[in-house]
This record gives C-alpha cells, sequence and structure tokens, in this order.
C-alpha cells in the first residue's frame, strides 16, 4: 500500500525560455552541480513560475546543456527552464540575475522555438590564458599539434580513466598575440564523446612538444553553437530570436 | 600593507587542489566590509572542512551579529585540506579568510568554535599557516586574540597554552561585549599590551584566560589545585547564557553556499537548552536552562530566512524539537504555508513517541516518507534507566508500528556503545528490540520488506555531566561488544536480512575521550600529533590512532601517566578535575548526587513539567526556564527584527547541526560530498549522529 502524492498533477509547461548565462571570475571554480544548486535557488529567490516534475520530490524542470568544466569560464553557457506561467524573457533575464551571485550573469533570454537547443550546438570556441608560457614557445607546439593526426591522452572521466584522441576534435588552434609572459590561444574544438576540453587540448601539447605550463592555464568559453562551413560558430537562440519575434511579435534579449 | 587580498596570488594554486569552490568565498549573503574603516577586526574560524564548517549555525550567527555593527567588520576562515595547506607553504601563502581573502593574521581577533575536540589539531594548522605563534606565551602585539568558544571549550584545558582566552557559553552578546573592549583599549592606544586586554575581558567576566590560572599537580599525576594569579579576575569563570531568543533571531540571512556542503537547508533554532536529563549528554547540560523562541519568531524567520536563500528545505533545529511547547502548531501552520511551494520540512526526530510520528507526518504530508530516526540510547532497560533515557521498549513498539503504518519505509535505530555499567547482555538486547521493531512494522505494515538501521556510536564521557567522572570502555571492550551483537544479529534468520547495522571502530572514541577529560599536560600531545602531521582527525582517512598512542607514550608517561589514565580511569568524588574551575552553572554536588542515582537505576523528570531538582543552573546563572505556550500564532508573517540588539555584554555555539538527522527529512536526501568518509558524529559524539 504505497503511498502516492495527493492532489491533481502538477501545472503544465506553458513556456520554455532559453537563457545563455556566464560564468566568471572566481565563480569558474564552480562545478555543473554547483551551478545547477545555484540556479535552482537563484530561481526560487527570484520567483520564476517554474514548472514541477511529478511525484514525492518535485523537481524545477531545467535542462542543461553542455557545461563549462571546473576552473573554466564561459561567457557562452545555455540551459533551457519550463515555465508553468508564461513571463516576458527580459523580465526573467533581469529578475534572475539579479537573484544570481555576481559572476554568474545571466546575458540572455528568448522564448524557445523549434528545434531542441543541443541539435544546435556542436563545437565550443575558446581562449585559454597561459601565464609563464612564451608566446613563440606556444606557437611551435600548435604546429606540432597541428602535423599530427592522431593525438591520445589519458584523463579521468565518471567512467574511469579513458584514453582518447584529441587531434580530430581540433578545428582550429592558433597561437593569438601574447606576450613573453602571458601567451594566448585560441581554440574551437567539436563537441565529441568523451568532450575534449581545453585541458586535453594543452595535455596533448606536452606530448607531442613538451609544453608544460608552470601555472595552471585560464580557460575561457567564448561561443557555443553550429560550427558552420567557414570555422565560425551560428548562435543557437537566433532562430529563437527570429521566430519569436515573426510569430509573436514578442521583444526579447 | 593589513588586510589586502590575497587572491591574486592564490587563485593560480586553486585549480592544483580538489574541489576549489570551497575557498572563493563569495556565497550567497557574505559579507565584505571596507577594511580601513573597522574600528575592530575578526577572523572566525570553523576548524574543520568548508563542507562541514560553512552550516555551522554558531559562527554564522556570530558573523552576522558583528558585520552589523557599523565599526566592525568579521569574516570567515575555515581548514584548508592538506592539498592546499602544502601548496600555501609551498607559495608563502597564509591562512586566510574566505570573504576578503585576507590574512588572518591581520586581524584582531581569530574566534575558533569547537563543535569537537577533534578539531584540535586543525587549529594548530591554522595557528602555524597564519604565521601565529602555536604557544600563546610566545604571541606579540601583532598578534591576533585567539579566542576560543563552542561546546568542547567547556573544558579548554588541553588547548590552554594555544589559545589566549576562551568564551564559555552562548556567543551572541559575549562577542559584542569583546568587541568594545577591544575597541576601547585600541582607542586608548593598547596600554599595557596584550596582557592588559586580557585582563580587562576577564575582568568583565567576558573571557576565561588560562594564562591566569596556575595548576599544580600532585605526585600521583593527579591535579592539586587550580589557582587564580591575578586578583582583578574572577576565581570562577562562568558561562554566558542568552536570555530572550525571541530578541536575537539570528541568522536573519542565513549563507548560501556555492559549494556543496553537508547541510543544505535553512535551519532555524526553536530552542535552546534541554533539561530531559540524559545523563551522557554534555549538550544538555551545559546549554541550560531551556530557551523557547515563540512560534511567531519562529515563523517569521523562517519566511525571512527562505526569502533570503531559496533554500526548499527548512530544519527546525534543537536538541529535541519535539519538546517545544507550541510544536504542533509550528508544524501545522508551516506545512499549511508551504504546502504548495515545493518546501520540505523536518524535524530532528530523536524521542521515542508517537507524537513524533505525527508530526513527521504533517512534514510530509505530500513528501516521501522515507526514514525516520529514533534514539533509545541503550539495548536495556536497566540501562537506558542508568542513561535516564525514559523509553520503554513497548513505547518504541507502539510508536514504530505507528509509523510503519502511515507509510514511513525505514526506521534508524540510535545507540550508544560503552555507556558506564554495560555488560555484554545489555549490548545484545539491542538485538531484541530490533527485532521486535522488525515484528511489529511487518504486523503494521502487511508486509515483510521492513528495513530497520540500527547505528551505534561509541560513548564518550564528558565535563560537566554526571558521567565526568566514570572510567571510559576501552576500544577493545566496544569493537569486542559490538562484533558479538553484529554476529548476533545476523545469525538471526528472522532479521537478519532486515536489519542494516552501522557502527565505527572504539578508537577515536579514545582519542576523543583524551581530548575531552584532558588536561593542560595534553597540549603537548596534540602539538606533537600535530607536527607528525596529525590534521582533520574527524575524518577516518586522516585520523591515526597509532600517532596518537606513541605521542601519548612520548609525552605522559614520563610525568607518570598516560592515554588510559586519561580515558578509562575512573575519577572518585574529591578528584580536582581540570575543568571544575570552570563555571557550566550545575552544582558540583548535584552532578555527582545524579552519577550515584546512574548507578542505582533511579530516573530523574524534566524540570520543565516536574519540581526543580536543583541541577543550580538557575539560581547560579540568573535564569530562568523560558518556555511556552504564548497563545501566538505562526501567521500572518511579521517581518523580523531590523537592525541589531541594543544589549551589549555573553558565547556560544548554537552547535546547530549536530542531533538533527537527515534520514527523518522527508524526501530528503542525505549527507553531502565525502561526508561518507567523515567519521559521523555517531562515531565520535555522545547524542544522536548528524
Amino acid at each position: 500500500m504505497a503511498r502516492r502524492p495527493e492532489g491533481p498533477p502538477p501545472p503544465p509547461v506553458v513556456q520554455r525560455v532559453r537563457l545563455r548565462f556566464a560564468k566568471r571570475g572566481r565563480l569558474r571554480f564552480l562545478s555543473h552541480r554547483d551551478v545547477a544548486r545555484t540556479f535552482e535557488r537563484g530561481l526560487r529567490r527570484a520567483a520564476v513560475p517554474m514548472a514541477y516534475s511529478a511525484g514525492f520530490s518535485p523537481h524545477p524542470r531545467i535542462s542543461w546543456v553542455g557545461a563549462a568544466p571546473t576552473g573554466a569560464a564561459s561567457e557562452a553557457e545555455y540551459v533551457e527552464l519550463a515555465l508553468a506561467v508564461e513571463m516576458e524573457p527580459a523580465q526573467l533575464q533581469a529578475d534572475l540575475d539579479a537573484a544570481l551571485p555576481p559572476g554568474l550573469d545571466v546575458v540572455g533570454a528568448v522564448v524557445a522555438e523549434g528545434t531542441g537547443l543541443a541539435e544546435r550546438i556542436d563545437a565550443s570556441r575558446w581562449v585559454v590564458r597561459l601565464p609563464g608560457v612564451a608566446e613563440p614557445e606556444l606557437r611551435g607546439a600548435v604546429t606540432e599539434l597541428l602535423r599530427q593526426e592522431v593525438v591520445q591522452v589519458e584523463r579521468a572521466t565518471k567512467d574511469g580513466r579513458r584514453r582518447f584522441d584529441v587531434r580530430a576534435a581540433i578545428v582550429l588552434a592558433v597561437c593569438r598575440a601574447g606576450n613573453d609572459t602571458c601567451a594566448i590561444l585560441e581554440l574551437v574544438v567539436r563537441h565529441t564523446t568523451p568532450a575534449v576540453r581545453p585541458d586535453d587540448v594543452l595535455t596533448a601539447l606536452g606530448v607531442v612538444a613538451g609544453l608544460r605550463p608552470s601555472v595552471p592555464p585560464e580557460p575561457t568559453r567564448l561561443e557555443q553553437g553550429r560550427l558552420r562551413d567557414d570555422g565560425t560558430l551560428a548562435d543557437p537562440l537566433a532562430p529563437d530570436r527570429n521566430d519569436a519575434g515573426r510569430l509573436a511579435g514578442r521583444s526579447s534579449a | 600593507m593589513s588586510g589586502q587580498s590575497l587572491f591574486a596570488r592564490l587563485e593560480p594554486l586553486l585549480p592544483r587542489v580538489r574541489r576549489p569552490v570551497q575557498y572563493v568565498g563569495g556565497e550567497g549573503n557574505s559579507i565584505v566590509k571596507p577594511w580601513d574603516t573597522a574600528a575592530v577586526r575578526w577572523a572566525l574560524m570553523y576548524p574543520d572542512a568548508y563542507e562541514v564548517g560553512l552550516p555551522n549555525q554558531g559562527l554564522q550567527i556570530l558573523y552576522e551579529i558583528l558585520n552589523e555593527q557599523p565599526d566592525v567588520l568579521a569574516e570567515r576562515t575555515y581548514s584548508v585540506w592538506p592539498d592546499l595547506e602544502a601548496l600555501l607553504r609551498e607559495h608563502g601563502l597564509p591562512q586566510f579568510t574566505v570573504d576578503g581573502h585576507r590574512s588572518v593574521r591581520d586581524f584582531d581577533v581569530l574566534g575558533v568554535s569547537f563543535s569537537t575536540e577533534l578539531g584540535y589539531t586543525n587549529l594548530l594548522t591554522a595557528l602555524d599557516l597564519a604565521g601565529i605563534p602555536l604557544q600563546a606565551e610566545r604571541r606579540g602585539e601583532a598578534d591576533p586574540l585567539v579566542v576560543a568558544g563552542g561546546h568542547a571549550a567547556f573544558n579548554p584545558e588541553p588547548i590552554a597554552g594555544f589559545v589566549d582566552a576562551v568564551v564559555l557559553g552562548d556567543g551572541e552578546q559575549a562577542v559584542l561585549g569583546i568587541t568594545d573592549v577591544i575597541r576601547g583599549w585600541k582607542a586608548a592606544g593598547a596600554p599595557g599590551g596584550r596582557t592588559e586586554l586580557l585582563a580587562r575581558l576577564a575582568h568583565r567576566r567576558l573571557v576565561y584566560v588560562p594564562a591566569f590560572y596556575d595548576v599544580t599537580y600532585r605526585s600521583d599525576g593527579r591535579i592539586q589545585a587550580v589557582t587564580v594569579n591575578r586578583d582583578d579576575v574572577p576565581l570562577r569563570p562562568s558561562k554566558h547564557t542568552l536570555s530572550d531568543l525571541d530578541a536575537w533571531p539570528y541568522p536573519k540571512a542565513p549563507l548560501v553556499p556555492l559549494a556543496e556542503t553537508v547541510h543544505e537547508r535553512l535551519s532555524v533554532e526553536i530552542f535552546r537548552g534541554c533539561t530531559r536529563g540524559c545523563r551522557f549528554c554534555q549538550a544538555g547540560m551545559i546549554t541550560r536552562p531551556v530557551r523557547e523562541r515563540n512560534i511567531s519568531t519562529v515563523g517569521a524567520m523562517v519566511d525571512a530566512g527562505l526569502r533570503a536563500t531559496g533554500f526548499n528545505e527548512v530544519g527546525l533545529l534543537s536538541l529535541s524539537s519535539a519538546d517545544h511547547t507550541e510544536i504542533g502548531e509550528i508544524a501545522t501552520g508551516l506545512a499549511d504555508r508551504y504546502e504548495n511551494e515545493k518546501i520540505s520540512l523536518s524535524l530532528p526526530s530523536t524521542r521515542v513517541d508517537a507524537f513524533n510520528v505525527t508530526l513527521a507526518n504533517e512534514f510530509s504530508r505530500n513528501g516521501r516518507r522515507s526514514g525516520l530516526t529514533f534514539a533509545p540510547e541503550g539495548g536495556s532497560e536497566r540501562l537506558r534507566k542508568v542513561i535516564n533515557k525514559m523509553v520503554g521498549a513497548e513505547d518504541l513498539v507502539r510508536t514504530v508500528s505507528t509509523a510503519y503504518a502511515h507509510g514511513w519505509r525505514q526506521v534508524k535505530l540510535y545507540f550508544m556503545c560503552g555507556l558506564p555499567t554495560e555488560t555484554d547482555q545489555d549490548v545484545l538486547e539491542i538485538a531484541d528490540l530490533a527485532r521486535e521493531v522488525i515484528r511489529a512494522g511487518r504486523r503494521a505494515s502487511g508486509h515483510r520488506d521492513i528495513r530497520c538501521t540500527v547505528s551505534i556510536g561509541g560513548f564518550v564521557p564528558k565535563p560537566h555531566t554526571p558521567f565526568q567522572w566514570v572510567g571510559q570502555a576501552s576500544h577493545e571492550v566496544t569493537d569486542a561488544r559490538l562484533k558479538l551483537l553484529r554476529d548476533t544479529v545476523r545469525a538471526d534468520k528472522e532479521i537478519a536480512r532486515a536489519v542494516g547495522f552501522r557502527y565505527h571502530d572504539g578508537r577515536p572514541g579514545i582519542i576523543e575521550g583524551l581530548l575531552a577529560r584532558g588536561d593542560r599536560r595534553v597540549g603537548a600531545v596534540i602539538e606533537r600529533v600535530w607536527r607528525e602531521g596529525g590534521r582533520f582527525d574527524g575524518w577516518s582517512e586522516h585520523f591515526s590512532f597509532e600517532r596518537w598512542e606513541s605521542a601519548c607514550a612520548a609525552e605522559l608517561e614520563p610525568l607518570g601517566i598516560s592515554l588510559d589514565w586519561f580515558t578509562t580511569r575512573e575519577r572518585d568524588e574529591r578528584e580536582v578535575l581540570a575543568w571544575d574551575h570552570l563555571d557550566a552553572g550545575l552544582d558540583r554536588d548535584w552532578l555527582w548526587a545524579d552519577w550515584q542515582e546512574a548507578l542505582r537505576g533511579t530516573e530523574l523528570d524534566d524540570c520543565r513539567w516536574t519540581p526543580c531538582y536543583d541541577c543550580g543552573v538557575c539560581p547560579t546563572m540568573g535564569t530562568d526556564t523560558q518556555i511556552g505556550p504564548t497563545g501566538r500564532s505562526l501567521l500572518p508573517v511579521v517581518s523580523v527584527s531590523a537592525g541589531s540588539p541594543v544589549v551589549t555584554a555573553a558565547s556560544v555555539s548554537v552547535d546547530g547541526v549536530d542531533g538533527i538527522d537527515a534520514e527523518a527529512v522527508p524526501g530528503g536526501v542525505e549527507d553531502g560530498p565525502a561526508a561518507g568518509s567523515r567519521l559521523r558524529p555517531a562515531a565520535v559524539s555522545n547524542g544522536t549522529p548528524a
């Protein structure tokens, strides 16, 4: 005679809102779980009318898309919220941003339309600061890396230690103008499984060219989106902005 | 430059340590005030990992009260794990605060809250990293005052050499009083240096200053006398007691961590103190009398706290929450208020009482009924009389039947092993109780799939309790009894698969016992253990019994005393105990009489509902039991008073989280990260596991 939750089922989802947010400064040390918990509390503080799952432990319906790793900053993280009451995206963005700690900043909000968010993202653009590494050293290592067809690295994943190829996922790797004390690496990386992260690329640079920064590198994700032929990324929220503008005449971020 | 942020130098180290987020600060409702305009600056430390320390209510209360003062700045610091400790040393960085990332040595005061004695080695790590001399007598004008507080500080003698001062009891008023004295002394140009400052604090009865008291020993190793060496300080420093908790509704804006911590919820303390009179319970003895917050304040604190934090779970804290005179109304009122808001409510349900099940039902109207915890503490009726835990086997069966009948799927029973006068038979009766519980559950629920977890902690005798004189059971005895019990349960086909058995080995409890009832000579043991690498003694992966054992041999045996001498040796009535000169309000003769009553198996009723039994606290401390019912209501929501109280002048630490059981939380999730590897308080503290 198992108990069942009493009362009516939870209200249906009436609107989905997609957010772009940034993870900045010291908050780059948040793990994905930390971000998720902080978001849920922020949503409650901001009184966002979330839709909830059914059952004894109802959870707000939040869909995350590929989180930046712990220690990496990001200007382009995405999440989709399911709401039980319609809300103006700009208002939601303002309310939630005010309720989140500085460093977790909501930078865009649109009403979801059309295809799924995950289908619109298959690559990331990163910039990695390398304090303590001189520009020529990085330039040489990158050239060496790009010359290879396969570069295996090893990393502990949730499925244990895995060995995987880094090279195939790299669409672009360039040494941007740095200086003698801090080189800057720009990367465009395809999303693969397991995900090739900036630290994997750095491991690969160590493997092929012996590059071993004495100070931990500082990666920042600048963009996520679908990779175009020319190596640029398409803004994953652009279709929603266009559809929302055309179909509903809504203004949005 | 004093007070500058070290974050830029710390940041490059963080990617190299486990869970760096614990060191970055930036929690919701945390405060960073300007350094230069503060007249008095406090660094508040919880000497354990961030994930354990952050939720501590005592520290949060003091942090908020101090920061409300316009010219006072308070920041927090926690123990750094060995990985970061090594990097800090390598890069010449000090112990830092997580708020402003400032060096702890730059502050006027380092206040350290000890919930457990196993944090003592972590104190030494922090002092050493901060660049503060370990020995108080070697500190100079540039060093902060090191002030200890919290429950363990009721016998601070083992750390007497490492601290400058100790606050006994509730901390709210004490920290403000200490601040006043420091402010005045600094404004006057710091006349007389540290000694004068400490004398002023002691003279105003704000703190106990160990250096002002000399201890002499007899040839047999026992204490001869503790004598005061100044005429302007109290003969017996006494504890602070906060009256009128409704006037002090802290924390008003609890911290919301970014990192995962062991308690992810809004904690609201509904009363302080307990007079149930369980003889093993130090918390119940040293926090007397009972002082309730009324239903309206509780309602307002829950409302304001939820708004300020965004937590979705509320825990009503106290030493025995179902004893609040308005608990029924509070439970119903909160359940009504939050019924549709996805907020879950929890209550430490440790009393064996059907009413407790009713409350738990109310709190889980639409939630999952996973587990309820009850704490009979002793396996046999005889033993429960010895410890004054008035619970009969039939009460337990009735209570758990009610729980299972209402859909609760699991019952957890908490016991202690190694209690005074205990025999193998007493412990084996735990198996009999478990069998009764399983049978009752099967009857009440109508099916066989019933679970009962038996969780057992080792008993550690504590100062200021009727058991302060007893010989602690050796770890060999404790371990043998637990093995006997486990084998007995496993051999019983009827219940073997239905009973989960959780316990820890008895050795950490012996070290806790050493530190709890030690005297100043134990300080050398702590320092040696620390020098040999002792860190995080509350964590099984860091604790080393052998290290403590060999340090005891090296430091104590030349003095004719030993680890056993401090732990398994029974004291007689006349022996001077290391903490006798510290006044917790309890009449020593009453404690001794109660110990003798325990040996006779005589029970004692709670003084809230029966005549006073003269424990001594109220007349000595000028306090009274403050309980309702007040006739007030939970609704409407009223705002918690803003601003700070007018009163300034008394410590403590609401060690809020102990005694609460995460599994009693409807739909609750137990434990945070790594909590599994931490020696659960069950193993090392008397009382119900957190």
